[in-house]
């Protein structure tokens, strides 16, 4: 799914990335590790598709629509409501019978009550919860989350352990962490970047 | 593609050989002009000046778009460095056509002179070039808004020329102005000399800058590759 | 007609965004009501009708320009940007979309600013009311994608007039020639080409701002 070689980034004077090599098969789950600054939101960015690398080379069999990125950012507008944030992405990457889906996903994160509110009065915990569900409405292939945990309520966490634990197998996975014990059991592989 | 790579000494000694046989020519060969006499000398250089900065300007879009489309890794520096030539060029169009301005009619500008105005608004365009790239971090995506706007430039070139006409047409009707000498005889070989130096002049600087910003490049890959 | 829904959709996000917000549009109408009175204030005199159409440009240039800077700052604040590059749609249909939803605003504006003007200095005839319309469609398209540039700078709002003023010259001119003029064809034409032209460049260009 994933095969990097030699791969850098430099923005300008400042390195983040030296000489990285990985292979994702089909299916598997690689956990990132490593402490702030040694570039974990840059790989994964650039496993995304946001970004290109500066020297090697990265390929990618999947296309854009279907991969999921889930970064420090939720990417949903503030001042759109849940329910309008997920009918945009779901046009956008044309996801079939998109209201059902839409209901259900919202449902099951817990945000179907508020589905008509505006995401400036949500929790940070609720926020980050529709932010999952925009990355898994169109259900994709490739996932990539940075940090998915960190500003994730209780509530959140045991419903992305669920979720990680169906998806498992289907999908392929790139994970950003800082406790790695939490994913240890679903990995495949592990990468820490100095 | 073979490229022939025509050195850097051997160049700018054809700049110094043909910038001072230009000169030599324009002041002591050509004849003066009846009407605008000193003056029009300065227009051998003014036309020649001002083509060479519209070749630099054409220059940066065909680096920008090798950029974008060919992925030229060295073509966004060469972008930079052109449009660096075209606004040197154009400071030069602009001093040497408010000079004649001035020698000719009086004032150090005239609206009415179509080369002066488009070159103002190119100018004004080609320092917000620099603006721009001042104002993002080295990068992919600095190179990528740089080709860009160095392309919309090339299309703004013709649109704001046909705009001064326009622009020329609300005020008076329709006028022909013939300035400029009546090419003929020691006229036109004086002219040519000096379409063909302002060209290589530029391109020499063009090396010279280029040469000189590779190496800071270089410089800077090995200073982070022993960090 | 996928592109088309594409559109639909990221203009519909732009709208409500922007009628949320509730703040660009008001500004917009109170910026052009006092550069009216400042203009006055210029001008001593009866200015003639060659000046005061001048005048109107530039009230409207300006005002767009205070639309323009706020077209992409949900995108830069939120980083939402991300979310849309990430997202299989054609590149170019997020910077139709907010061409189109800055145009229904700038418009919007023009309805009270236009009658405005024709109260404060001369009245307006149908060439001009064109002109506006040609000249808004060049203001749109080039202004958003100035826009977008802009905000990936540290610049930011700094640097859209000067990116975007040398390019708004010859809509400048093409504008305030079909205003006075008795046969505003020539000027009217030349609008339109002025669009056309550059809303191709735009539409073919915009992957390149956006994406690395």
């Amino acid at each position: 799914m994933l095969t990097a070689r030699r791969l850098g980034k430099r923005y300008g004077e400042k390195r983040v990335l030296r000489g990285i090599d990985l292979a994702l098969p089909r299916g598997g789950f690689l956990v990132v590790t490593g402490p702030n600054g040694s570039g974990k939101t840059t790989l994964l960015r650039i496993c995304a598709g946001l970004a290109q690398p500066t020297e090697g080379a990265i390929e990618r069999m999947a296309e854009r629509a279907q991969v999921g990125y889930l970064g420090h950012e939720p990417l949903v507008y503030r001042e759109l409501t849940a329910l309008e944030n997920l009918e945009l992405y779901g046009r956008l990457y044309r996801v079939p019978e998109r209201r059902e889906r839409i209901g259900m996903l919202l449902e099951r994160y817990g945000l179907w009550e508020a589905r008509h509110e505006r995401v400036a009065s949500y929790s940070r915990g609720m926020t980050q919860r529709l932010a999952l569900c925009r990355v898994t409405l169109h259900e994709p292939q490739l996932l990539v989350l940075d940090e998915p945990y960190s500003a994730l309520d209780e509530a959140g966490v045991e419903l992305l352990d669920a979720q990680l634990a169906e998806l498992r197998g289907e999908s392929t996975f790139v994970l950003a962490t800082h406790d790695p014990a939490r994913v240890e059991p679903l990995a495949s592989g592990r990468l820490a970047l100095a | 593609m073979g490229r022939i790579r025509i050195s850097l000494p051997a160049l700018a000694a054809s700049s110094l050989v043909l910038v001072t046989t230009a000169l030599a020519f324009v002041f002591f060969v050509a004849p003066s002009d009846a009407n605008q006499g000193f003056s029009q000398r300065i227009f051998y250089f003014h036309v020649s000046i001002a083509i060479t900065a519209y070749a630099c300007f054409a220059g940066a879009a065909w680096k920008a778009f090798r950029h974008l489309w060919k992925r030229d890794p060295r073509a966004d520096l060469e972008s930079y460095v052109f449009v660096h030539q075209g606004l040197i060029f154009g400071t030069l169009v602009l001093l040497t056509g408010s000079i004649w301005a001035k020698i000719s009619w009086g004032h150090w500008w005239l609206w009415s002179e179509d080369q002066l105005v488009l070159f103002l608004v190119l100018y004004l365009f080609y320092c917000a070039y620099f603006m721009l790239r001042f104002s993002v971090d080295p990068g992919p995506q600095r190179a990528n808004l740089s080709a860009v706007y160095a392309l919309f430039g090339v299309v703004l070139i013709p649109v704001s020329f046909a705009a001064i006409r326009l622009a020329k047409q609300l005020i008076h009707p329709v006028v022909f102005t013939l300035h400029g000498p009546n090419f003929g005889g020691w006229i036109l070989v004086t002219y040519c000399i000096a379409q063909v130096a302002m060209p290589v002049l530029a391109y020499t600087l063009y090396r010279l800058e280029l040469s000189a910003k590779r190496l800071d490049v270089r410089l800077r890959d090995l200073r982070e590759a022993f960090a | 007609m996928g592109y088309a829904r594409d559109v639909g959709a990221l203009a519909r996000k732009d709208l409500l965004l922007e009628l949320r917000a509730r703040d660009t549009l008001p500004a917009m109408l109170l910026f052009v009501a006092s550069v009216f009175v400042v203009f006055h204030f210029a001008l001593p005199g009866t200015p003639s009708r060659l000046e005061t159409s001048g005048l109107l440009w530039v009230a409207i240039l300006f005002t767009a320009l205070l639309g323009l800077g706020r077209a992409f700052v949900p995108e830069r604040e939120q980083r939402t940007l991300d979310g849309l590059v990430l997202a299989p749609c054609d590149r170019s249909a997020i910077w139709l979309a907010k061409s189109l939803a800055t145009l229904a605003f700038l418009v919007a504006a023009e309805v009270v600013a236009l009658p405005l003007y024709a109260l404060f200095f001369h009245s307006i005839g149908g060439a001009t009311v064109a002109a506006v319309l040609l000249a808004d469609l060049g203001i749109c398209a080039v202004g958003t994608f100035l826009g977008a540039m802009a905000v990936a700078t540290r610049a930011r709002d700094l640097i859209l007039p000067l990116l975007f003023l040398p390019l708004a010259m010859p809509i400048v001119v093409g504008a305030v020639g079909a205003s006075v003029v008795e046969a505003p064809g020539r000027y009217l034409g030349f609008l339109a080409l002025y669009d056309l032209l550059f809303a191709v460049v735009c539409w073919a260009s915009f992957e390149y701002v956006v994406s690395e």
